[in-house]
């Protein structure tokens, strides 16, 4: 069976390894890298525990194959936090809103809110509801979870431009998709 | 969880993903796009190929036209918009002249699957998928989209409804060839609404509409579900009733009603969450909502998307 | 008591709510898959594609030729072996005689799912190709998947010494009483339900990592375990051991639900083949295994009638279950419906009750506990059959709750069913709640909404019995005046860290900083009996409580030997013992008599050389602590829901619960706890089921068809609370895990009915899809 020497960067480690042509990413991480931080919760690409950043976008590493991101740049969990160990502004307020009980969904849950704000800095409770569509959480009932994300919101607000932006009605276009459904 | 054992091969550019599936074609191989209907298949083991042609790395394959064909650079005209088959559900998104210009394409686009899936997912495997209740071939028919492809006899292009099998023919893409770009034709009347299933996130009822209108009547209706049937289908009676009508929210309203009237609720999808019967119903509020959706941007004039939060 | 958690949790938002999070936050947590093990193994298992039949025979050849697979068992292999190889049952309150689950099926499979063969392979990848080379040849048999059905007399038999399917019939409550009750009554109103049968789902699925020491002969298993103790001492049952030859450690773990707390093949064959290949093996179930092996929760169908008077008084209710059991009885899955009455009293002086039960078997995977276990089935019916007759009385739902309330002199109330309630004032957490949610405005708002949908409004109340059983708590104090506080209880999700932490730092008046909080150790707490049926804070936390309070009168009695007074001299504030004012002189010898001793000095005498005469040296105290009854939270919760009546589309518009669980020790934490409770319990009402087929194939085997909320189908929840402490534990406390869970069902489904009422719809049986809802409607035109 074929194997294949991979390149990529690890919450900005460069590290080579050697997988099979079925190695999952997320089992490349775990299992092969070390980077518990994302986790499996399915096998139908449902539950977003296993969420990372793959250059830049939050993606199901469950259902990317480790050879496919030969070159790539890849961000887990474990690489939120600054060198000196202080949280992120989002796992900050994940704590802060109690929004994790278990924290099995919480690397995804953080992923995701990352990349939503990164697009919508200030979204409404119900646009983080529907971004968080593709991440399951069993425990929390979500409510402290969308607390969680309108706190980090608030807490990455650019200070000057915080009363503009929360006033909502400056939205950019991208973000604001018209909405053909109940989501 | 695991997917069986296959070799994979990465191609550099299109021809070499045609040589490549040439080369392996003993080992049943199969494209990967965005991997989200392959992978879990992989996973679940409903397929069970011995090869994969990984198209990732093919730029040639990803952006969207300001009307000028993707690869070749030919110009398709300004009512058009070329999008290369590898661009993503979030790239369609970031579109501003695919919201302006194909509606239709970027509603349905907003409510397919979910924030990281629409990060990976292509416009290209999503219709060659045609997974029952995936909303792109929905928006493609009623876009009267044009699929194009090449593989070992050259290049071709295929008609949405030929190509997804909804005029009663099987899928029209042939062994080891390769679809290259979606050509969606401009029309601002558009609009897709959708029940989403509850487990699955697909559409339990997915209706895509795209109205030509010339001074307040309708000129020509493509009205499109999913959801419902094995395949994406043409509600020809809804259109039929439009055809002609002004718009209005009464013929709206009464062509809409007329959604269910050529399904049999005994040939449609059934399960725990919606049977057959639930699913034709639904059609009916859903096509109203699309068509509501496509009115409202007649009325706003091109790129507005009207009313369209006050529907929901 | 000194406000240590002032600094801590100074601000509403600054700083972390809970100890556990930051290594949960950051991904440095290690739950059970995280675990590497360069030396382990992969097990997986060959699962019965029917829901019953014979096994012919089972082809491993292929699949021990795989390279990289170093063992494929069957059940000969078990039966050869030192271990016994069956699940623990507690036949002893069956009616019949049945063989227990084995980790392998003999030679019969009973629900689809069940493990035949195990494999275990170098890595993940290999042990499912394996899997997929065994073949197994199968005599399919008629299967039989609801309790009902299971009980008719041509109804296909899962066991010969069972032949009617039933494992056992209870009956609980007073029958005569309840016949007379019924002999003449004013009114009889009934209903016939279902409880849907419901998957668990915890987000990380099991896993285990089972390791052997020959030399010891002895076994440590790392294990997704609610209940380390508890797993420890079934699986000694199943690897036919003694329990002191096994460590269970429980590390993080990914939400419990009642699942994690029972045993599976999984973990047993884990530890079996770690001692057959001398090597680490590890199992991780996939989400679908998960969803297949069980253990499912709920599945009651259920007749149940009311008398009642045209004033509205209560008389008696009468109450027949068919709970299914599925394939095996896991455990005590097959025993507990056999308890499930005991909360169907819910809130109501209700004279005469009996409930009779039957546990079936059916060709479905094992039913057992899912939070909530028995007491959401119980509250479903009476607060369904409450509201069916206010309709059929022709009043409203909380009037007529309000007459038949339990008043507050009234405690401890016993009811007929054998629950002794010991506090509550059950008027007003249903007044507060009406006037959270605004009731009387809803009502006079009146069903048609502006938009064309019917708004609903719906009340339930509810009891819930909570901290049964014993639980260790040990606080040790170490010699520089750190403390490690431990308990049998396991924390996956509640916080126990936090709370236990706060708890013995109020006691030994000391920061939290100084305080470590152990679980999850068999080897390391004295016993346990583990994290379930909200008992924790209850059991646990009353357990370390004692022991700090224990440790604390021993240090006092050392800082009085060193500050030369009686211990009854000796006061105590911010970790400092002194003489008391007015106290000093006395016995004191002189000037270098020290006026003041710390804790952490406290600490260093009790362990160091010279302790005082009459004194054991050390400073660690151990409780078991058992509750002096049961505590019963109750509450009561509203919803508002809005339907259109074209697609049957329920939006759930508000939510509010008001819960009373005593003494709230950690606010947070418990609002948490309402909010996970109240989303499952709405999952359950509205869009949750497990199903099967008539073959017994479970069409709900994944995410992808069982339909576990996501953030945009739930409401916010709005939060409330009464504050009645128990009598029955020196806390004051109640549980709160499984409020939501109870109440969320009923509340709902009232809310749903009492939009349909006026087309004449009385009752719906959940999960409230669109389509149940559509069909409601369009049925009653
Ligand atoms: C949890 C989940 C939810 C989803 N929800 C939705 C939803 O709501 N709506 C929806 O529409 N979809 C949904 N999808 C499907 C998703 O959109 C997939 O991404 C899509 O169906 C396939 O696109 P892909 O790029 O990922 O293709 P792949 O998975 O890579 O490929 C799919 C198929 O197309 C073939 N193929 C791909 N590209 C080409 C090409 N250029 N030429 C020829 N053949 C090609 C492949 O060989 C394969 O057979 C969901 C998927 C998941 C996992
Ligand atoms: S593991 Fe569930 S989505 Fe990836
Ligand atoms: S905190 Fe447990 S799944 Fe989200």
């Amino acid at each position: 069976m074929a194997t294949h020497d991979i390149e990529l960067t690890v919450n900005e480690t460069e590290v080579e390894l050697t997988v099979d042509s079925r190695t999952l990413l997320v089992h490349a991480l775990r299992d092969e890298l070390g980077y518990t931080g994302p986790k499996v919760g399915c096998e139908s690409s449902k539950c977003g525990a296993c969420t990372v950043e793959l250059d830049g976008d939050a993606v199901k590493s469950c259902t990317v194959l480790a050879v496919q991101t030969d070159g790539a740049s890849v961000q887990t969990v474990e690489g939120f936090a600054d060198e000196d160990g202080e949280l992120h502004p989002i796992q900050e307020q994940f704590s802060a809103e109690h929004g994790l009980q278990c924290g099995y969904c919480t690397p995804g849950m953080v992923t995701t809110t990352k990349h939503l704000l990164e697009s919508n800095p200030d979204p409404s409770r119900e646009e983080i509801r529907k971004a968080l569509k593709g991440n399951i959480c069993r425990c929390t009932g979500y409510q402290n979870v969308v607390d969680a994300v309108e706190s980090a919101a608030a807490a990455l607000a650019p200070a000057e431009s915080e009363g503009e932006s929360a006033s909502g009605d400056d939205v950019d276009l991208r973000t604001d998709y018209p909405t053909p459904g109940e989501d | 969880m695991f997917p069986p054992q296959f070799d994979y091969h990465r191609a550099s550019s299109i021809d070499d993903a045609l040589e490549l599936l040439e080369r392996h074609a003993a080992d049943d191989p199969r494209i990967l796009a965005g991997g989200h209907s392959l992978l879990p298949d992989l996973k679940n083991g409903r397929a069970s190929p011995r090869a994969l042609v990984d198209i990732g790395e093919i730029d040639a394959l990803r952006g969207i036209g300001s009307g000028a064909d993707v690869e070749s650079g030919a110009d398709s005209g300004a009512d058009e918009t070329a999008i290369g088959a590898l661009t993503t559900y979030a790239d369609i998104l970031e579109s501003d002249r695919l919201q302006r210009h194909a509606p239709v394409l970027t509603d349905a686009t907003s409510v397919l699957a979910d924030l990281q899936i629409r990060n990976r997912g292509t416009i290209g495997g999503n219709l060659t998928a045609a997974e029952p209740g995936a909303d792109l071939p929905a928006a493609t028919l009623a876009a009267d989209a044009t699929v194009r492809v090449r593989g070992p006899d050259g290049e071709r292009a295929i008609d949405a409804a030929a190509f997804l099998g909804a005029d009663g023919s099987e899928p029209a893409l042939r062994e080891r060839e390769l679809v290259t770009e979606v050509r969606v034709p401009h029309v601002e009347a558009g609009g897709y609404a959708k029940k989403t299933h509850p487990a699955s996130g697909y559409a339990m009822v997915g209706v895509a509409a795209v109205l030509e209108t010339d001074d307040g009547t309708i000129t020509d209706a493509r009205v499109a579900a999913t959801g419902v049937l094995e395949r994406v289908v043409r509600l020809a009676a809804v259109e039929d009733a439009l055809v002609g009508a002004r718009v209005e929210s009464k013929t709206i309203e009464a062509a809409a009603e007329r959604a269910g009237e050529t399904i049999e609720p005994a040939d449609a999808r059934s399960d725990d969450h919606a049977s057959g019967e639930f699913r034709v119903h639904l059609l009916s509020t859903y096509a109203e909502r699309a068509l509501e959706r496509a009115v409202d941007r007649v009325a706003a004039g091109a790129g507005g998307t009207g009313t369209a939060g006050d529907l929901e | 008591m000194t406000d240590r958690r002032a600094d801590e949790d100074a601000g509403e938002t600054a700083g972390p709510t809970r100890r556990e999070d930051e290594a949960l936050l950051t991904g440095r947590a290690e739950y059970t898959d995280d675990l590497s093990d360069p030396n382990a193994t992969h097990l997986a298992f060959v699962r019965s594609e029917y829901g019953h039949a014979e096994i012919g025979g089972i082809d491993t050849t292929a699949a021990a030729g795989i390279e990289g697979v170093l063992g494929v068992y069957t059940w000969d292999d078990i039966a050869v072996s030192e271990s016994p190889g069956v699940l623990p049952t507690s036949t002893g309150s069956l009616d019949c005689e049945v063989p227990a689950h084995p980790v392998l099926a003999r030679d019969r499979v009973r629900y689809q799912g069940q493990p035949i063969a195990a494999v275990v392979a170098e890595d993940r990848y290999r042990a499912r190709d394996a899997v997929d080379a065994v073949s197994v040849e199968y005599d399919p048999l008629e299967a039989v998947v609801d309790s009902v059905a299971a009980t008719a007399e041509d109804a296909p038999t899962l066991f010969d010494g069972a032949p009617d399917n039933v494992a056992a019939t209870t009956d609980q409550g007073d029958r005569e009483a309840t016949e007379e009750a019924f002999a003449d009554p004013e009114n009889v109103v009934d209903v016939e339900l279902e409880n849907n049968r419901l998957i668990s789902s915890a987000l990380e699925p099991r896993a285990a990592l089972a390791e052997y020491d020959a030399a010891e002969d002895r076994f440590t298993v790392t294990m997704t375990s609610q209940s380390p103790h508890g797993h420890r001492r079934k699986l000694a049952h199943t690897l036919g051991l003694s329990e002191r030859q096994i460590r269970v450690i429980s590390p993080s773990v990914g939400g419990g639900f009642g699942h994690k707390g029972h045993h599976h093949p999984g973990e047993a064959m884990a530890a079996w083949c770690a001692r057959d290949l001398e090597r680490p093996v590890k199992w991780t179930a996939t989400r679908s295994a998960n969803y297949l092996e069980g253990a499912h929760g709920r599945d009651h169908r259920t007749t149940a009638e009311l008398a009642i008077d045209d004033d509205g008084t209560i008389r008696g209710l009468r109450v027949e279950t068919h709970a299914n059991v599925g394939g095996y009885g896991l455990d005590g899955g097959a025993s507990m419906p056999g308890w499930y009455g005991g909360l169907l009293s819910s809130q109501y002086r209700i004279p005469a009750i009996h409930c009779e039960t039957h546990a079936i078997f059916t060709n479905t995977a094992p039913v057992h506990s899912y939070r909530g276990a028995g007491r959401p089935e119980a509250i479903y019916v009476t607060e369904r059959l409450v509201d069916v007759a206010a309709r059929e009385l022709g009043v409203d739902p909380v009037e007529l709750r309000r007459r038949n309330v339990i008043e507050p002199d009234q405690f401890p109330y016993e009811t007929p069913v054998g629950a002794s309630y010991d506090s509550g004032d059950y008027e007003r957490g249903l007044e507060e709640a009406l006037e959270l949610a605004d009731y009387d405005d809803l009502r006079a708002r009146g069903r048609e909404r502006e938009d064309g949908r019917l708004r609903g409004v719906g009340v339930a109340c509810y009891t819930e019995s909570t901290g049964g059983g014993f639980e260790s708590g040990v606080v040790r104090v170490h010699r520089d005046g750190g403390v490690t506080v431990s308990a049998g209880t396991h924390s996956h999700g509640q916080g126990h860290g936090t709370t236990y932490a706060h708890l013995v730092a109020d006691v030994l008046e000391i920061p939290t900083d100084d305080i470590d909080v152990m679980e999850g150790d068999s080897d390391s707490i004295p016993t346990g009996t583990g994290t379930f049926g909200s008992r924790s804070t209850i059991t646990g936390g009353s357990a370390v409580v004692e022991s700090a309070e224990a440790v604390l009168a021993k240090a006092r009695r050392f800082a009085a030997a060193r500050l030369e007074v009686e211990p009854d001299e000796v006061a105590y504030a911010n970790g400092e013992f002194s003489v008391r004012d007015g106290d000093e002189g006395g016995s004191r010898s002189g000037d270098d008599t020290a006026d003041t001793v710390s804790f952490a000095d406290v600490a260093g005498m009790a362990y160091g050389w010279g302790v005082p005469e009459d004194m054991d040296p050390g400073l660690e105290e151990t409780t078991f602590y058992e509750p002096d009854g049961t505590a019963y939270t109750f509450g009561t919760h509203v919803a508002v829901v809005a339907i259109d009546p074209e697609t049957g589309e329920l939006e759930l518009e508000r939510y509010v619960a008001v819960d009373d669980c005593g003494e709230r020790l950690e606010p947070t934490i418990v609002e948490g706890q309402v909010h996970g409770g109240v989303a499952q319990g709405i999952g359950q009402a509205v869009s949750e089921r497990a199903s099967y087929d008539g073959d017994g194939t479970l069409l709900t085997n994944s995410l992808d068809s069982y339909a576990v909320p996501r953030a945009s189908h739930l409401p916010e929840i709005e939060t409330g609370q009464t504050v009645t402490p128990s009598p029955r534990n020196p806390l004051g406390v109640k549980g709160i895990g499984e409020a939501g869970t109870i109440a969320a069902p009923p509340t709902v489904v009232n809310a749903v009915v009492d939009a349909l009422a006026h087309l004449g719809v009385r009752h719906v049986d959940m999960p409230l899809t669109d389509e149940t809802i559509w069909r409601a409607i369009r049925d009653s035109r």
